[in-house]
């Protein structure tokens, strides 16, 4: 029972171990993406200022409208649109990913990683169809 | 056993246990994410098909009962999923018992007005005046 007495012995002065931090580990694709679920989920949360801007600019009026359709046509506009249109991809991509794993699928190392690699691509190269769809909507770049 | 305690062990670890809620939150995030994934689809669908329109055809296309209906959903479930979700990152990060306080109130607050004057925005699309 050396361990309960521990408490009142020179152990309990010992530095206390602590729980190894990120530099630590192995550098693994799944952690970051792990990460950047959170992050991107942070985004999307203020992200959704846009959408209700959007909104509420058509039911106020044209001029209203115009204001937002002026702001999105900047270049600073479309910066903040492709980050936001990104995160919201691969937000879903990367619940998606979770959803496999909640169903208990895709847990092995190798597979964890590829859903990891899967995600990231996945949501560039969706990204790049969404702009290019919307571009083609609009009729070209302006 | 101690003298001064009542309760059985068994008893203590209960009443110290599970607040028999715990996975409500878990659950509920678990819905919404599968809903969202239709719904953020659609709203991007709808977003792209009003790319460049005059303001007039974004009125009426925003206020016909489908859209509306569809925009609405996704609305009210993305809000939810992320009060949920901002919930979690406040609890894992803010630990001064105040602050932490003021950030899960301006949480609700934030969602709740998105959300109120999101659906109040679709509504006066899809009723006119």
């Amino acid at each position: 029972m050396a361990e309960l007495e521990a408490g009142t012995t020179a152990a309990a002065q010992r530095p206390r171990p602590l729980s190894p931090h990120l530099q630590i580990y192995k550098f693994m694709l799944s952690y970051v993406m792990s990460g950047f679920h959170r992050v991107s989920g942070f985004v999307l949360y203020f992200g959704v200022l846009l959408i209700a801007w959007w909104l509420i600019a058509a039911a106020t009026g044209p001029n209203a409208y115009a204001s937002i359709e002026w702001f999105m046509g900047s270049w600073i506009g479309r910066l903040v649109l492709l980050g936001y249109s990104w995160a919201l991809l691969h937000h879903m991509l990367g619940g998606v990913r979770h959803l496999i794993w909640d169903l208990s699928y895709g847990l092995e190392p190798t597979e964890r990683e590829f859903l990891a690699l899967a995600t990231i691509v996945g949501s560039i190269s969706l990204t790049v169809v969404v702009w290019v769809v919307g571009y083609l909507a609009m009729g070209g770049p302006r | 056993m101690k003298q001064n305690q009542i309760l059985t062990p068994m008893r203590r670890v209960r009443g110290l246990g599970a607040g028999h809620s715990g996975t409500h939150h878990f659950w509920h995030q678990r819905i919404t994410s599968v809903a969202a994934i239709p719904l953020t689809i659609a709203a991007i669908i709808i977003a792209i098909s009003l790319l460049g329109r005059s303001h007039a055809a974004v009125v009426q296309i925003l206020g016909s009962p489908l859209v509306a209906i569809v925009m609405l959903l996704f609305i009210i479930n993305t809000t939810y999923h992320m009060w949920i979700g901002l919930q979690e990152i406040i609890v894992d990060y803010v630990h001064e018992d105040k602050l932490k306080l003021a950030c899960l109130m301006g949480n609700t607050f934030f969602v709740f007005a998105i959300t109120f004057a999101s659906a109040f925005a679709i509504l006066k699309l899809s009723f006119g005046v």
